[in-house]
Parts: structure tokens; C-alpha cells; sequence
């Protein structure tokens, strides 16, 4: 008897928690903002400001810009993509998923090679990079992500991407990359310069600021979908990473414009 | 039509018959224990082999990344012992496998031991068998049944591994890259013709896989109660 009491209790616990789940869906003053994943951090603090001065909403999903992308191009109810890299925006606008007058470069990415450990990385990372005294190094997926396309590039450029190849780790993201160094699995790796010297959380350990001549900029753009089209928190989201007061959180976490 | 690189399937077959084997040897004591005993710690023993079953990857994944990491204790210790890392490694895959997929050994197992109950070790004593000698002559060809289920099963679910493979693979070729990233990564890089292949064959096998054990089931009953 008691036993099946605990079954009743569970059983309405769980439609409950099914309802009140099903209570919160979107309001019609909400964007939901897919972004990559070197830009998380920054979005966390762009949000609020956003939402304190509009009362707008933004919901943000992270991830790596070619899952997203792919996301959106199977469906996916985001209003906005912020890129990691300029093509992808442009991508979507010439397969008519996204409105190609909205495309704007919200931000210029760096690159760093980063290192949890504080003796790995001299002044001059190449050297690091040369003396090859790791087992792995970890960088972002460039079938994927923009910031492992410039990790692809550096590497080629200092004549490393063929000799360095074994010892290569890829994550998903930007993100995932980071956190294979951050755990130490990985002595160092090509993570976005943002998440390094993040004003809120920055890394410990040595780094070292990829030289912009030895990869293609990181140019990142954002761009209404067409899901975004007629959202008006969308719109007035895209116009707010262009205020000064944008600028400057974005500025803080070491992006150029 | 793209014919998608093999690599990673044969990389998944073998990563499963290791496991798979590796668990058969883990696996088997750690069931006869929980058929036979009486301790009061059987509960516990068998919740923690059951955890795989309810944890997300994901709580596996991290703790892998954070335990396997040079920097702490068995990740620092199994550096100096081999040279190498655990994570990013073959070696650490199976490692992964053989704690995400235990519960598919041990829980087969130990349900055919729990059915055979204690008579015909009782019986192989009274012809002064030894207890090992017994559980090899006599226990083993009996559960025969228990130990096809725990194979196939074991090996199935090994295949089916993605969420922890992505958080401590690295995506290597020939190392870490299974069949299931493969897929992934054809997903989302919207390669989805060599998505396709990969993902039917795995459908066909799986379905295979379950028909078989079922057929099984079905002709030879008798010690499999409840086993999956």
C-alpha cells in the first residue's frame, strides 16, 4: 500500500514538473541568439546590459559555427547567428536562410596558444611550437570551427600542420578546445585569445598572441536568420553590438573591431 | 554516391571486442559475488555497477577528463608508469567502455548465476571439486546462455558509445575517431550522403544484434530470465 503511494506521489511529481516545464515557452520580445563559441563569455555580459536598457530578452545558445549553421539551415528557430567567421553569414544570405543586408562584423577574433602550465610558453610561441617538447596539442576542429581554421593556418605557415599531425587533438569547438587545456589532458592548444585573457575569468598559466601575419583575420559576423526577420529583440540586438557600450565590453575581452 | 572512410569502423570493432573481452574477465567474478552473497554491501555494489546505466555521458566524460588528466593523481601515476596519456588515447577509450558498459556484463551474468542457484556447485563439491574447477566445468557451460547475452550485449552497447568518445577522444583517426563521431562529424559538416551510410549500417547491425539475442531468448529460455 505504501509502496504504491510512493509510485502515485513520483508519478504526479513527474507530469508536474512536465507542466510547469511547458508553462515558460517564448515571448514575442525574445531573440534567440545562436553564437559561437568564442564569443560566450562575452555574450553573458552583453546580455543583461541588452535586457536592461531595451527589456528585451536573449536567449543564447553556444556552439561551434558549423554545427550551427548547420542548425539553422535544417530549421532551428534562432533569430540571430553570431559568427566566428565572416563566410558562413555570407553562406547563409546566398542560400536565402538569412537576410544579407543585416550582415555586419560584430567583432575581429585573436588567437592565442595557451598553456595551463606557466613555464611551457616563452615570449615566442613558435619556438614552443618547434622545440615540440608535448604530446598533445589541442585546437578546434576546422571542419567546423573558424578558430581551428586559423590554428590550421598558423600551424601551416610555421611549418608545422604535417610534422605536428600525431600529436593533434581536436575538440568540437573553441570551447571544448579550451577546456581540454584548461583540464590539462592537453599541455597546450589554439584557443580564442578571448577566453584567455577574459575580464571576468582569466586563464592561468602562459600564452602567447598569435602574430595576425601567420593566419587570415578572424572576422566575425552576425546576421539576421529568417526566423529573426520581423523579431524586433533580434533587431535591436544586432543594433546594440554596435553601440559604444558594446564596444567596449567586446573590446574587453580582447577582440579587435 | 561518397563512400565515407572505413577507418573508424574497424577503429569501433576493435574497441569493442577489447572491451567486451576485458569484461568478461572483470565482469564474471564481480557477478558471481553478487548472485552468492549475503552482504549487506550487495546493494551498494550493485548500484554502482548500475550507474552507467542512469548517469549522462557527459558525468563520465568530465570525470574522465578531470581524473585521466596529468595533473591529477591516476592520471599523473599511469603517465609515469607508461609514458603515455590516458585521454586522447585507444587505451583510454577502453578504459571508458569497459565502466560505461559494465552493467551489460555484470547484470546478464549475474541474473543466469542468481537462476542456476547454489546446487550444482553444492553437487561439484560433493565430487571434491575445487570451487574454481567447478565454476569452470560445471557453472561455466551452464551459463552459456547468460554469457552469449552478456557478450552481445556488452559489445553492442560498446559500439553505441558517443557522449563520453567526445568529451575525451579528441578526434583522432586511427586512435580515438569511432563510428559514432564519424557520423557526428559528417552531421555537421552536412556531409549527410556518407552520414547515411554509416548511420544504415549501424541501424541494420543493431537490429541484428537485438533479433539475435531475442531469437535466442526465445528457443532457449531456460536460464535467462530477465537478463536484459
Amino acid at each position: 500500500m505504501l509502496r504504491l503511494r510512493a509510485i502515485q506521489l513520483f508519478i504526479a511529481g513527474v507530469l508536474g514538473m512536465a507542466i510547469l516545464a511547458g508553462s515558460s515557452s517564448a515571448r514575442a520580445d525574445e531573440a534567440l541568439v545562436a553564437v559561437a563559441a568564442n564569443f560566450a563569455e562575452a555574450i553573458e555580459q552583453l546580455a543583461p546590459k541588452f535586457e536592461a536598457a531595451t527589456g528585451h530578452r536573449i536567449v543564447a545558445t553556444t556552439g561551434s559555427t558549423g554545427k550551427l549553421y548547420a542548425q539553422i539551415k535544417e530549421g532551428a528557430p534562432f533569430h540571430i547567428l553570431l559568427s566566428a567567421d565572416a563566410r558562413t553569414p555570407a553562406k547563409l544570405a546566398e542560400e536565402g536562410a538569412g537576410d544579407g543586408d543585416s550582415q555586419f562584423t560584430y567583432a575581429v577574433g585573436k588567437l592565442a596558444l595557451w598553456s595551463g602550465n606557466k613555464e611551457m610558453i616563452g615570449s615566442d610561441g613558435a619556438e614552443t611550437l618547434k622545440a615540440g617538447s608535448f604530446q598533445h596539442l589541442a585546437i578546434a576542429n576546422p571542419e567546423l570551427a573558424p578558430y581551428g581554421v586559423a590554428a590550421r593556418q598558423t600551424l601551416q605557415a610555421l611549418g608545422l600542420w604535417d610534422s605536428l599531425q600525431s600529436r593533434i587533438v581536436m575538440g568540437e569547438n573553441i570551447g571544448q578546445t579550451h577546456s581540454m587545456v584548461a583540464t590539462g589532458n592537453a599541455e597546450l592548444g589554439f584557443v580564442a585569445l578571448s577566453a584567455v585573457q577574459s575580464p571576468t575569468k582569466p586563464s592561468e598559466g602562459s600564452f602567447w598572441i598569435v602574430p595576425q601575419d601567420l593566419f587570415k583575420p578572424i572576422r566575425q559576423d552576425a546576421i539576421l536568420t529568417n526566423a529573426g526577420k520581423d523579431n524586433a529583440a533580434a533587431r535591436a540586438f544586432l543594433d546594440f553590438l554596435k553601440s559604444d557600450e558594446a564596444h567596449a565590453i567586446i573590446d574587453s575581452f580582447g577582440y579587435g573591431f | 554516391m561518397t563512400i565515407p572512410d572505413l577507418g573508424p569502423l574497424w577503429l569501433t570493432l576493435h574497441l569493442a571486442a577489447l572491451t567486451t573481452i576485458i569484461l568478461l574477465i572483470v565482469g564474471t567474478p564481480i557477478a558471481w559475488w553478487l548472485s552468492v552473497t549475503r552482504s549487506r554491501l550487495k546493494a551498494v555494489v550493485e548500484a554502482v555497477t548500475a550507474l552507467p546505466l542512469v548517469l549522462p555521458p557527459t558525468v563520465l566524460g568530465f570525470y574522465m577528463l578531470v581524473f585521466f588528466s596529468p595533473n591529477s593523481a591516476i592520471g599523473g601515476l599511469w603517465v609515469e608508469a607508461t609514458g603515455t596519456k590516458l585521454t586522447f588515447s585507444f587505451t583510454g577509450l577502453v578504459v571508458c567502455s569497459a565502466i560505461y558498459s559494465l552493467p551489460f556484463t555484470v547484470q546478464p551474468l549475474q541474473s543466469t548465476f542468481e537462476t542456476l542457484g547454489r546446487a550444482p556447485m553444492e553437487a561439484a563439491a560433493t565430487l571434491r571439486a575445487g570451487p574454481l574447477d567447478a565454476f569452470l566445468t560445471v557453472i561455466s557451460p551452464m551459463a552459456a546462455r547468460g554469457y552469449l547475452t552478456a557478450v552481445v550485449l556488452t559489445f553492442a552497447h560498446t559500439i553505441g558509445e558517443f557522449g563520453v568518445v567526445l568529451m575525451v577522444g579528441g578526434n583522432i583517426p586511427g586512435e580515438t575517431k569511432v563510428i559514432s563521431i564519424a557520423i557526428y562529424e559528417h552531421v555537421e559538416t552536412i556531409r549527410y550522403a556518407e552520414a547515411h551510410i554509416l548511420s544504415a549500417g549501424m541501424l541494420a547491425f543493431s537490429f541484428l544484434v537485438l533479433l539475435f539475442v531475442y531469437v535466442m531468448n526465445r528457443r532457449f529460455p531456460i536460464h535467462v530470465g530477465g537478463s536484459t
